[in-house]
């Protein structure tokens, strides 16, 4: 089962509507930095709608802060960043809060608001949008069969397993239908079965819900498993993609000291005789 | 120390003023936008004021009573202990009932709140909050701020009158004085202006302790060690503000009404 149910209404009504084919993400030479330091510079590429852009680097190369500028969490020093057809690199904080609204982001160490019950978090958008309780109950109980979870419901995220944990904040995530999904290392720090278990159920949402995701990512297997798995639905399984077939909506990207080192889809990324990305592979 | 180092500590800080004066504006004027957190106010209220009370009714007996016991000492050689009851009053409601409860609630709340948004800070809660789309200054700060304004002000009340209170039980029982005149010459003392200035004082108060408080706990840097470096400095910088501020208030005061 999927959660595709559409978001309530928090949408910006005077908000322009997105053109069905126009790219969903645009940056166009965004640099930002701290404190005097570049960490991302003259970044451009573009996200399509229905595809998983998987971006791959090395620790402190820039990808959350690329994945926050893509929420608005971060504003660019430089450049333009389109999300939906919207500039959203010099809105106010007010008007990014109706943008957010098609966009669900899994954070790194989950985030998850540690006062509030497993029902209170992944609901947390549908009770700040005053929806009747029978159907934030409906709604939270859905997602959270989605990420088999649902049993965990009243427990507090401090009594869930990190595994537990990233699989609420993917509740959370998915709970308002959104179009776009970013995920921010959701298998960091997981022992290699659970994170199995969180690529199965982001190949599922990929599958069952056509999102368009970002999903950063240190482990190549994850990334390898995304691109050559798919979910079965009369199964409810993940399966290999027929005759090794890759998945063609999936792209790579991969960071390196704040620059664009590669961009291209799985083969050109694996037959790549760029040193730097041959070093990272082996 | 460097010029460049000057430069930058010098920029460091003035834009930590504009932040906190940006913070503290908009949590404030928060209060006409929507949504409005209500219930989160009455939370807030109920932790921060109820919280308090017990911290708040100790230091005011006790600040009472040793009140009555060091100027009933002054006084008496100029046998004068009559009117204890008119410095324990006057001293109370001016001054010390005001400012010490406020560092109470500051020491207590402050800290508290800095250790609170901190902790949200450094595990990607109030990024998660804004990704949701929930504006964390109405969410955290604006009920914070509120909560903290209302409460100092009866906190205040409640202190007074217990201080008032701790210094007729030192005086009638301790030191064998008249209670009828230790409450007489206390309620007689007072004008329109010492309620005035006892009441106006806890308003900033509670203002410097939620403000500060909110502002240490959102900018936190640094992991668990950051919470802690945010929660001193938010009581240090509380408590020396409410010292600088009640001299500020207090000689504004005078100025218009004489007392």
């Amino acid at each position: 089962m999927s959660i595709t149910t559409p978001t309530a209404p928090t949408i910006d009504e005077a908000a322009p509507q997105p053109d069905p084919n126009a790219p969903v993400i645009t940056f166009d030479h965004v640099s930002i930095g701290f404190e005097g330091k570049k960490v991302l510079e003259d970044i451009s590429f573009t996200v399509s709608r229905g595809e998983t852009l998987i971006i791959l680097g090395p620790a402190g190369g820039g990808k959350s802060v690329l994945m926050k500028l893509c929420d608005g969490l971060l504003q660019p020093d430089s450049g333009n960043i389109t999300v939906f057809g919207r500039e959203i690199s010099h809105l106010k904080e007010e008007e990014l809060y109706s943008a957010r609204a098609h966009i669900g982001m899994v954070f790194q160490e989950s985030a998850l608001f540690d006062s509030l019950t497993v029902r209170d978090n992944v609901a947390y958008r549908l009770i700040e949008e005053h929806l009747p309780d029978e159907e934030v109950d409906r709604r939270v109980r859905e997602a959270l069969r989605f990420v088999e979870l649902e049993d965990k419901i009243d427990m507090f995220p401090s009594e869930l397993s990190g595994g537990m944990r990233r699989r609420v904040s993917i509740a959370r995530a998915i709970i308002s239908g959104p179009d776009l999904l970013l995920y921010d290392s959701p298998t960091a720090g997981l022992d290699p079965i659970t994170s199995t278990t969180i690529v199965e159920l982001i190949i599922k949402q990929r599958d069952v819900g056509h999102n368009t995701a970002l999903l950063i990512t240190h482990r190549l297997q994850d990334a390898f498993t995304l691109v050559s798995h798919r979910y079965n639905e009369q199964t409810k399984a993940m399966e290999p993609l027929p005759d090794g077939e890759l998945d063609q909506n999936t792209r790579f990207i991969m960071l390196n000291e704040g620059h664009i080192v590669f961009e291209g889809t799985t083969l050109e990324f694996i037959l790549s005789n760029d040193p730097f990305i041959r070093d990272y592979l082996s | 120390m460097p010029f460049n180092t000057i430069d930058q500590f010098v920029k460091k800080n003035v834009l930590a003023v504009q932040d906190f004066a940006i913070l503290s504006l908009r949590s404030a004027t928060n209060l006409f936008r929507r949504p409005l957190y209500v219930s989160d106010i009455l939370i807030q209220a109920d932790l921060i004021g109820f919280g308090s009370l017990p911290i708040v009714i100790l230091t005011g007996f006790f600040t009472g009573g040793v009140l009555a016991l060091q100027s009933a000492s002054a006084l008496s050689q100029f046998g004068a202990t009559g009117i204890t009851g008119q410095l324990v009053s006057l001293s109370m409601i001016k001054e010390l009932g005001p400012v010490l409860t406020s560092l109470m609630v500051s020491g207590r709340n402050a800290s508290g709140m800095a250790s609170e948004l901190g902790s949200m800070q450094v595990t990607e809660q109030i990024d998660a909050m804004r990704a949701l789309g929930t504006d964390p200054t109405k969410k955290l700060v604006t009920p914070r701020l509120y909560a903290t304004i209302i409460m100092s002000f009866f906190l205040t009340i409640i202190s007074d009158g217990i201080g008032i209170a701790g210094g007729a039980f030192v005086a009638i029982f301790m030191l064998g004085q008249d209670g009828s005149q230790y409450f007489h010459t206390a309620y007689q003392v007072l004008r329109f202006p010492d309620v005035l200035q006892g009441l106006v004082k806890p308003l900033f108060f509670g203002t410097i302790i939620a403000t500060v408080g909110c502002y240490f706990g959102m900018t936190t840097r640094g992991g668990t060690q950051g919470v802690g470096r945010s929660t001193t400095q938010a009581v240090v910088v509380a408590s020396v503000l409410i010292i600088a501020i009640d001299f500020v208030i207090s000689r504004f005061m005078i100025g218009i009404f004489g007392r």
